[in-house]
């Protein structure tokens, strides 16, 4: 049994679980207005009341996760990893195939993302593997880190395909290696390869993809050039955000999502439902939300008690920040149409439970930043 | 190390959250009300019912236009691909290429459908219905179309509807319009377009992506356009069709009381239910390129030497200047030597001797030689212009022609030449430099006919507006009637056939020469051109009407009997309309000696 001692009611860290609460109840609150019928007789479908639910159960997972101590998280870090690995390979051999990518395992009644849950056993993974290396700085990740941490999780997420994932991985990585101190000459050398070889990579990425792929980078660049067809997205997102003007339609009034004007209203475009209602000054407030979200995790990481904690803390923080980023970006007509949940709002279970015990590692990490290290 | 790298981190945060608000703030602030509008675009349709236009009516309430349902053809293009374009366009006798181009227009909306075509037969309609399982999307609407009950006839006062052009589509009055409501193009559509049209009803309605209709937001209910009563008497117009034969020309009848358009004919015409059914281009191509001009109106359009019709304002002229008296006499043999020229006159053996009622039956062109010499250029130019010659008369149905009277002044402005007596000479029997348009003559004889007011031409009755007043001297009004009565029913008169049973018509006739005088037959587009206006009954004038045919011939031979079948037209029309069955004053006067096709002209 672990003990829950006086201390850890004292420092638990309140202020990150509140602001995810906040976001996931605000969620809450948009998949409803998302997903109202647009007839007054209609039924009402039941995405906000199994938000609710996975919300529940996601905050019972954050507690627990919070009860114990990070540490043990860093000593199942490699199996845990290795679990993580093996799920990306099941999902291969034995995965469903929805809009052309293998991502959902059935488990009897239930189907999951395992690239949900990856991500996380990779943070753990990645940190741990860097926390073991020694001294302040680093002169140069060694090989074996940067096939096993680095090339085969892309691979296997690029195979599915899930390219969302496979370039979030990648920016973890280089985040990690960077918090973790990389040597300056090592990150001008990385640049400058980089920068040559980005014709070469792009051409071998853009034959790599998708037809829907392409057509999504096409209508980012020129949304114009078919509005009902590959640009209808982004522009029907841009209406939907524009419309809201300073002070939004109130909630409920907007008209995009439940008319079905734009796509995927409750999962990646929910923000825009969510701008179209609240107008300027409540999307700032939504946006300012996030942005302390991320700030107090950085704040945790600054704090945390040893080097794992820093890091797990940095990438966590970083995984939300790229999420927010590029599903606002997206939704505000700036990156090209990723498929990616905002996280906390979006409609989604697994996302959404992933989140939550990111979360808790995080509330974790803060709240024993006191504790001596002992094994 | 990694502690300035965090907080680089934050730094970089803080920068793209700013990127983030920034564009928040372009989007919701800035544009937000284009992106306002076009969610309500993508949110809101408004569908506009077309209102029932009003009815043009003629005087004696006859209804010339009525409405009637008109059937499309239309499909929304939500899925296109598998469409079978050959099957389609055999089934509304459309050509392929016509129709795949209407379907590839780039302006179209998934869900608002695309019209295709315009105009079904009810067999086709049921062809359609029949076969829209075939082809997903396809509908037929139903639209109120304008048929013209009357056809060609009475079409240059009448008008026509059509789609509403560029400039209209332009302007604030129309734009409420939908675009593809027709638009009133020609003649009484066009000006009283405002009254006629009404207003559309409009129904706002809010629907979902699929074009699903959810809820109604707004109603309007459409407004009966004004019903429009026209001074016109389809009676005439009728009558006039039949007898114009396929010539060319124009007839125009006016109340001479008050102006009032009795019937404006213009040949050839064109229909105007070729319009509202939506012209062809070869349609539009035959009209335009048709060498005898159907779109133009003869009546206000073209104008033409008005020849001894003009003799009138002559006489009139004479008489009220006193330069000559009902018995001067003239001896006439056939022509009028004058320095090297010989001016003759139409009858070549001469008329001999002829005092000034005789000279105007018989037309004598010699006697009015000495009238206008007498008379001189500037007293003939006071006096026709008096009669509205050489100005536009105030018809608004199409640009107006103005026709001429020639002054010394104008002759040496334009022709650089001097004035000869021999340019008085023919001017003073309506030939040389003298033209005028029907309209006007109809106008000038209706002054006559009333004492000498001339009136603005109205279309609708009701206050007659003077655009001019000739104070005339009883006599010379009475000595005119009666000469214009001989000239008809005169054994020696030259428009014999202008007789008639139902009162006494009283008239002049007129020839406008194209070619000098050939012998024998000669080609119609070298025949002269026929004039005729006449007025009647000849105590208390009710209708007055000039007929201009275009190489007609003689004026006494083919305009006279039109005139006389107008005039007849309308007292037999008047006469079963008005209740009070009022009797003609006109006396009835035997037609004795007909000479059906010799009656010569001038």
């Amino acid at each position: 049994m672990v003990k829950i001692d006086r201390r850890l009611i004292k420092s638990f860290d309140w202020v990150t679980l509140c602001l995810v609460l906040a976001l996931a109840v605000i969620g809450i609150a948009a998949i409803y207005s998302a997903t109202r019928p647009s007839l007054s007789a209609g039924t009402h479908p039941d995405f906000y009341q199994r938000q609710l639910l996975w919300l529940l159960i996601s905050v019972t997972a954050l507690f627990a996760v919070v009860t114990f101590d990070y540490l043990w998280l860093y000593r199942v870090s490699y199996p845990l990893y290795g679990l993580g690995l093996l799920l990306l390979v099941a999902v291969l051999l034995l995965g469903k195939t929805s809009m052309g990518a293998q991502r959902w395992i059935s488990v009897g009644p239930f189907t999951f993302q395992p690239s949900e849950f990856f991500r996380l056993f990779f943070l753990i993974g990645f940190s741990s593997f860097l926390s073991r290396r020694g001294g302040e700085s680093l002169s140069g990740i060694p090989l074996r880190g940067l096939v096993l941490f680095g090339l085969l999780p892309v691979g296997l997420l690029i195979k599915q395909p899930d390219l969302g994932t496979a370039v979030l991985l990648l920016c973890l990585f280089i985040v990690l290696t960077l918090v973790k101190g990389l040597s300056r000459r090592i990150i001008a050398i990385a640049l400058v390869i980089g920068l040559v070889s980005i014709p070469f990579v792009g051409n071998v990425l853009w034959s790599g993809l998708k037809d829907y792929q392409k057509n999504r980078i096409v209508a980012f660049m020129d949304p114009e050039i078919d509005p009902t067809g590959i640009g209808y997205n982004i522009s029907q997102s841009k209406i939907s955000v524009g419309s809201g003007g300073l002070l939004g339609k109130g909630y409920m009034q907007g008209t995009q999502g439940p008319l079905r004007f734009l796509p995927e209203k409750h999962t990646d475009f929910i923000f825009a439902v969510f701008a179209e209602e609240w107008g300027f000054l409540g999307s700032l407030g939504l946006l300012l939300i996030y942005l302390f979200l991320f700030l107090r995790g950085l704040d945790t990481a600054l704090k945390a008690k040893d080097d794992f904690g820093r890091l797990l803390a940095s990438g966590i923080t970083a995984m939300f920040f790229v999420y927010f980023f590029v599903n606002v970006g997206m939704t505000l007509g700036l990156m090209p149409v990723v498929g990616v949940p905002l996280p906390f709002v979006s409609y989604g279970g697994t996302a959404l439970l992933s989140n939550f015990v990111a979360a808790g590692i995080l509330i974790s990490i803060r709240t024993r930043r006191f504790e001596l290290f002992y094994p | 190390m990694s502690q300035r790298r965090i907080r680089f981190g934050s730094w970089l945060m803080l920068l793209l959250f700013l990127v983030l608000s920034l564009r928040l703030w372009q989007l919701q602030v800035l544009d937000g009300d284009r992106y306002n509008r076009l969610s309500e675009e993508n949110r809101l349709r408004i569908i506009r019912t077309a209102a029932p236009r009003g009815i043009i009516y003629d005087r004696n309430g006859v209804p010339l236009v009525e409405n009637i349902p008109t059937f499309s053809a239309s499909i929304i293009p939500e899925n296109l691909k598998d469409l079978d374009t050959g099957r389609l366009s055999s089934l509304l006798g459309l050509r392929k290429e016509d129709l795949e181009e209407k379907l590839n227009r780039k302006d179209t909306s998934p869900f608002v459908p695309i019209r295709l075509r315009q105009g079904l037969t009810y067999q086709e309609v049921a062809r359609v219905e029949a076969s829209r399982s075939a082809f997903p999307g396809l509908s037929v609407e139903t639209e109120v179309g304008r048929h013209y009950a009357y056809g060609k006839i009475g079409a240059h006062v009448i008008g026509y509807l059509g789609k509403p052009t560029a400039s209209q589509m332009g302007d604030g009055g129309a734009r409420s319009v939908a675009p593809d409501l027709p638009l009133g193009q020609w003649g009484v559509e066009a000006l009283f377009d405002d009254k006629l049209r009404g207003s559309p009803g409009e129904r706002v309605i809010e629907v979902d992506a699929r074009g699903r209709e959810l809820r109604v937001l707004q109603q309007r209910k459409a407004l009966r356009g004004e019903d429009v009563r026209l001074a016109l008497d389809i009676g005439i117009q009728k009558a006039v069709e039949e007898t114009f034969g396929g010539k060319a020309g124009a007839l125009v009848a006016i109340k001479p009381t008050t102006g009032e358009v009795l019937a404006l004919e213009s040949f050839p015409s064109f229909d105007p239910n070729m319009f509202s059914a939506g012209l062809t281009p070869q349609q539009w191509k035959s009209l335009t390129e048709d060498r005898k001009h159907p779109m133009l109106n003869r009546a206000v359009q073209s104008q033409y030497p008005p020849g001894s019709t003009f003799k009138i304002i002559t006489a009139v002229a004479a008489l009220e200047e006193g330069v000559i008296s009902t018995d001067t006499k003239v001896f006439c043999t056939g022509g009028l030597d004058y320095g090297r020229w010989t001016f003759g006159c139409w009858r070549k053996g001469g008329h001999g001797m002829m005092d000034f009622h005789k000279a105007v039956v018989e037309s004598c062109d010699v006697y009015f030689y000495e009238v206008g010499k007498r008379l001189g250029i500037e007293r003939l130019y006071k006096y026709a212009t008096a009669f509205g010659l050489g100005r536009e008369t105030g018809l608004v149905l199409a640009k107006e022609k103005k026709g001429l009277v020639p002054t010394a002044e104008w002759k040496k402005d334009k022709r650089g030449l001097p004035w000869y007596l021999g340019d008085t000479f023919i001017s003073s029997i309506g030939q040389g430099f003298v033209s005028a348009t029907p309209i006007q003559m109809a106008l000038m004889t209706a002054a006559v006919a009333n004492g000498g007011t001339l009136y603005k031409p109205a279309l609708f009755e009701g206050e007659p507006v003077q655009t001019g007043k000739l104070a005339l001297k009883p006599a010379t009004i009475n000595f005119i009637k009666g000469a214009l009565s001989g000239v008809v029913n005169e054994p020696n008169g030259t428009a014999k056939g202008a007789r008639s049973s139902l009162a006494t018509v009283a008239g002049k006739t007129g020839t406008a020469q194209v070619a000098s005088k050939r012998k024998g037959s000669v080609p119609e587009k070298l025949m002269d051109h026929a004039w005729f206006v006449a007025f009647a009954p000849v105590n208390n004038p009710e209708i007055a009407v000039a007929v201009f045919v275009e190489h007609g011939g003689g004026g006494g031979a083919v305009a006279a009997p039109i005139a006389k079948k107008a005039i007849e037209a309308y007292l037999s029309g008047k006469n079963r309309h008005e209740e009070r069955g009022e009797q003609t004053s006109g006396q009835a006067l035997p037609t004795r000696e007909r000479e059906d096709g010799t009656g010569p002209g001038t």
